[in-house]
């Protein structure tokens, strides 16, 4: 039963890896699709090469700006750090408001061209739905389940590690979702910068007036998209069976 | 033995508990009572050290707390909460095994530990100890805060209206339970209740407490017989005094042996020595009767007990 729940993600990943190598197998169709072009498959890149700079980038700043959203998200849900509470939250909802595309373009100016302004961006960008989210996770943990913690003679390492991250787990883990999802998409505009990704075959898709590069550049992150966003949902349902709440499953 | 000496506690410019001074001795159930908002729970969780005191002393067996590590001195007191504050992604056996595990016992000994306190709480273990909290009723629930509570095994206990949220039927099972465990253990126990009823019931001294000073101090039965003050008079309830104090002592106090017993035969019940007063007054009225056949476990007839023996005593 249990290699089940990661059917989903691997028929995805399936489906993404077969279709980036095999983008050349559908040239009949896309040629139909613009019978006027002479190229119909992004060539000048590989994109095999492309997914995983892609997935390098999403995958750097997802880690590390899910690290630094908990370990903040943790600092001032401390008594130590219960001052910067307020603060927190407000740029956890404010700044997602914000919209990605404006992060991207405010980081060239900082740090020029190239793969790093959008490290910066989307790792910026990816704070704030796991900051939020593990606000709310621990908001969340009933008090008087914190006060028999307490009370049984816990250490306050002990309750963080045992009673408040696993009972938060699942809506960080929401947050961690969230945030990849979207810096997926994100991560694709950082082409426009000078980054290696694979916006790549769109930008040049949309300058040359080439539909069909587009379409393939849109798949290929679409399929990403869909790959990730179901590994996290076996994620959550495997945290679920673990604590016996798999029955809605 | 835990001795409070002139205990203050403030919130802001709030007094919550003012100059408290108490002593409860080992194996004694002390039941602080009063309305909501006058000071229990604040006294209860300065024990245990959920919150410091701003004045006097409490001492545990004639050591201060302050000298202890608060989470050394928390693992040797037994604390269960309204609410239960059960952790939903541990199994009943996980959260009762926690205080043994946090005090490093071996894991042969802790599942023995557990299997022991869901059989004293008559939850069987082959049925409950893999369950999840939310798969309890509020019932199961509690007696599962109680064994964890317990599990340590400390000589004190800690209880927070432990049964507070439940319906009249489960509380009443478990405080029988409670008794009959604490006549088991006798551990030193501090609970607290808005519920004089539950009080009386439970308690061998109670603390009636009002604005976090301390009413009175006294057994149930004093409390009954002498209210202290209006406060308490108001509390105990006037008109069913006597009928609580009734309740408290039981029909072999005021028996009478020697008492002939043919002409009490017939259809009256007969009432059995742990039977209560108050059951014997009610027993009385309802089958218009002065006096009650009393048996023993057997059914065979053990004396008699008389209105006029109970209107002599007063309550
Ligand atoms: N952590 C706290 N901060 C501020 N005020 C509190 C706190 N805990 C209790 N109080 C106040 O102290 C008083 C006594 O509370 P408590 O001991 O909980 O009452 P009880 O348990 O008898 O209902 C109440 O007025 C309550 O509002
Ligand atoms: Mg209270």
């Amino acid at each position: 039963m249990m290699w089940r729940a990661w059917l989903r993600p691997l028929t995805w990943l399936a489906v993404l890896l077969l279709a980036t190598v095999g983008m050349s197998w559908l040239a009949p169709l896309f040629h139909w699709l613009q019978p006027d072009t002479r190229t119909v498959v992004y060539n000048r890149q590989d994109f095999l090469y492309l997914l995983w700079l892609h997935v390098e980038l999403v995958f750097a700043s997802g880690l590390a700006a899910a690290l630094t959203a908990m370990i903040a998200g943790i600092l001032v849900t401390r008594p130590g750090g219960r001052d910067f509470l307020p603060l927190a939250s407000q740029i956890a909802s404010i700044g997602q408001t914000f919209p990605p595309v404006a992060v991207l373009a405010l980081s060239v100016p900082a740090l020029g061209f190239g793969a790093a302004p959008t490290l910066v961006a989307l790792g910026l960008y990816g704070l704030l739905p796991v900051l939020r989210n593990t606000l709310v996770g621990l908001d969340g943990i009933s008090p008087t389940v914190l006060e028999a913690a307490k009370g049984m003679g816990m250490s306050p390492w002990q309750i963080l590690f045992r009673i408040e991250l696993p009972l938060a787990s699942r809506v960080i883990l929401a947050g961690v979702r969230t945030s990849v999802t979207i810096n997926i998409a994100t991560a694709a505009i950082g082409s426009t910068i000078g980054a290696r990704t694979l916006g790549d075959p769109i930008i040049a898709g949309l300058i040359n007036g080439n539909t069909a590069f587009v379409l393939q550049g849109a798949i290929l992150i679409g399929l990403l998209a869909l790959t990730t966003d179901s590994l996290f949902e076996a994620i959550q349902r495997r945290l679920d069976v673990r604590r016996g709440q798999s029955s809605v499953v | 033995m835990i001795e409070l000496q002139g205990v203050t506690k403030r919130f802001g410019d709030r007094v919550a508990v003012d100059n408290l001074s108490l002593t409860v001795e080992s194996g004694e159930v002390c039941v602080l009572v009063g309305s909501s908002g006058c000071g229990k729970s604040t006294t209860l969780r300065m024990i245990n050290r959920l919150l410091p005191h701003d004045a006097g002393r409490i001492l545990i067996d004639g050591r201060q707390i302050a000298s202890f590590d608060p989470q050394t001195l928390r693992r040797g007191i037994g604390y269960a909460i309204q609410g239960t504050g059960l952790f939903p992604h541990w199994t009943v056996a996980r959260n009762i095994g926690l205080v043994p595990r946090l005090l490093g016992w071996s894991p042969a000994d802790i599942e023995a530990r557990v299997t022991e306190l869901l059989n004293l709480l008559g939850l069987p273990p082959e049925t409950f100890a893999g369950k999840f909290p939310h798969a309890l009723s509020g019932g199961q629930a509690q007696r599962v805060g109680v064994a964890r509570a317990l599990a340590g095994n400390p000589n004190i206990l800690l209880m927070d209206e432990p049964f507070g949220a439940l319906d009249a039927i489960t509380r009443e099972n478990l405080q029988q339970e409670m008794l009959r465990i604490q006549a088991q253990l006798h551990k030193t126990i501090v609970f607290v209740t808005h519920d004089i009823d539950e009080a009386l019931r439970l308690a061998s001294r109670i603390v009636v407490m009002h604005e976090g000073r301390v009413m009175q101090y006294d057994s149930p039965d004093v409390l009954l017989r002498r209210p202290a003050n209006a406060f308490v008079e108001n509390l105990i309830g006037s008109q069913d005094r006597g009928l609580k104090a009734a309740a408290l002592r039981q029909v072999s106090e005021l028996l009478d042996r020697e008492a002939p017993t043919d002409d009490l035969s017939g259809e009256a019940p007969a009432l059995l020595m742990e039977d209560t007063l108050r059951q014997a007054l009610s027993l009385m009225f309802r089958h218009h009767r002065e006096s009650l056949r009393v048996v023993d476990g057997n059914g065979d007839s053990v004396g008699v007990i008389r209105l006029s023996r109970l209107m002599a005593e007063g309550f």
